[in-house]
């Protein structure tokens, strides 16, 4: 056996190795919480014109991975921000145990509605190996 | 330093122990919950309607009591009757306890929801379900506090009202707590009113 083939090799086993890994390892986050932030000024702004939108229309989640809507108003008025009224310097803190889709009216939108999808854990293996992906394509 | 003003820090220490205690007890059952928190709470904006007793409906009648406060009209046929079902249910679970629960229901229809209708309405749920009506613009001001959607929609049968679905949980004290979305069962109030009231 070359050198060459030897590196090969090894390469191929470690690429195998992280493969394997990626789609068996259970989750393990940091945090669970998925958060949504109003900046400071964000009312001055909207008031010159600005169309500003914090909060997407569509939300999704993982249950076991970011399980935890968190809404956080940094801003100097209130804010309806997804389903609720938010004081400054607030925050509403909303877990989701059962996989479903959550519809929520909010003003904060141009449809008058916000939904949040929440998705069952991935099962080990292709589920597993495609949520890892697609959560580094996200953190990159 | 003198025997008074040692004995007055040794003081001030101990409250601020006692004070970083009562708050951590406090975020720690907040964090228990299964409905969504408010963080820090805030005090739940105070109302004055018709009652569907006939006396003043104010949050003040029920400090003391974990009081969960819903929106709806007595016509609506998807979200107000599961709602009330699941707090009727949630009430049952609680059993000796449950009179330290208050059930609000404040409607969004006043056109149709007088006092009597709302009355017999709930009765059909738990006869100890308060409702609250009033003029449209006190109603309108009461929902703009606790950032509720109510849309009328017209239909060629009448009417109907889009409204938010959630219910305000608010504790002994009045503050506003927490947020229960649309769709948890009895267990899940039943386990956030018992965390409340241990406050």
């Amino acid at each position: 056996m070359t050198r060459r083939t030897r590196w090969l090799l090894l390469i191929g086993a470690t690429m195998l190795g992280a493969l394997a890994w990626a789609a068996l390892a259970p989750i393990r986050v940091e945090t669970r919480d998925e958060l949504f932030e109003i900046p400071q000024g964000t009312w001055a702004r909207r008031m010159a014109g600005d169309k500003i939108e914090i909060l997407p229309d569509t939300i999704r989640l993982t249950l076991g991975a970011n399980d935890v809507l968190l809404l956080r108003n940094l801003d100097d008025v209130p804010q309806v921000f997804g389903p609720v009224l938010i004081m400054p310097g607030q925050s509403f803190r909303l877990p989701f145990e059962v996989a479903s889709t959550y519809n929520f009216a909010c003003t904060a939108h141009a449809s008058g509605q916000m939904s949040v999808i929440v998705a069952p854990p991935p099962e080990p293996g292709w589920e597993l190996l495609r949520w890892r992906a697609r959560d580094l394509m996200k953190r990159a | 330093m003198g025997p008074m003003i040692e004995r007055r820090h040794k003081l001030i220490r101990i409250f601020l122990v006692f004070l970083t205690a009562c708050m951590a007890t406090g975020a720690a059952a907040a964090a228990g919950l299964k409905a969504g928190v408010f963080e820090p709470p805030r005090r739940a904006p105070e109302f004055s309607l018709r009652g569907s007793d006939g006396a003043e409906l104010n949050l003040g009648r029920y400090r003391g009591k974990v009081v969960l406060l819903a929106f709806g009209f007595t016509h609506c046929t998807e979200v107000c009757p599961v709602t009330l079902a699941v707090l009727a249910q949630a009430r049952k679970k609680l059993g000796t306890i449950g009179n330290q629960l208050q059930v609000v229901y404040v409607t969004v229809d006043p056109e149709r929801d007088n006092a009597e209708r709302m009355k017999k309405y709930l009765s059909s749920f738990d006869t100890t379900f308060i409702g609250g009506t009033g003029k449209p613009e006190q109603l309108a001001a009461v929902r703009s506090n606790y950032g509720i959607v109510a849309n009328k929609v017209v239909s060629p049968g009448g009417y109907s009202v889009d409204h938010s679905s959630s219910v305000y949980l608010i504790d002994g004290e009045g503050r506003l707590r927490a947020m229960m979305p649309y769709g948890h069962g009895a267990e899940d109030y039943v386990h956030d009113v018992v965390l409340l009231l241990k406050k």
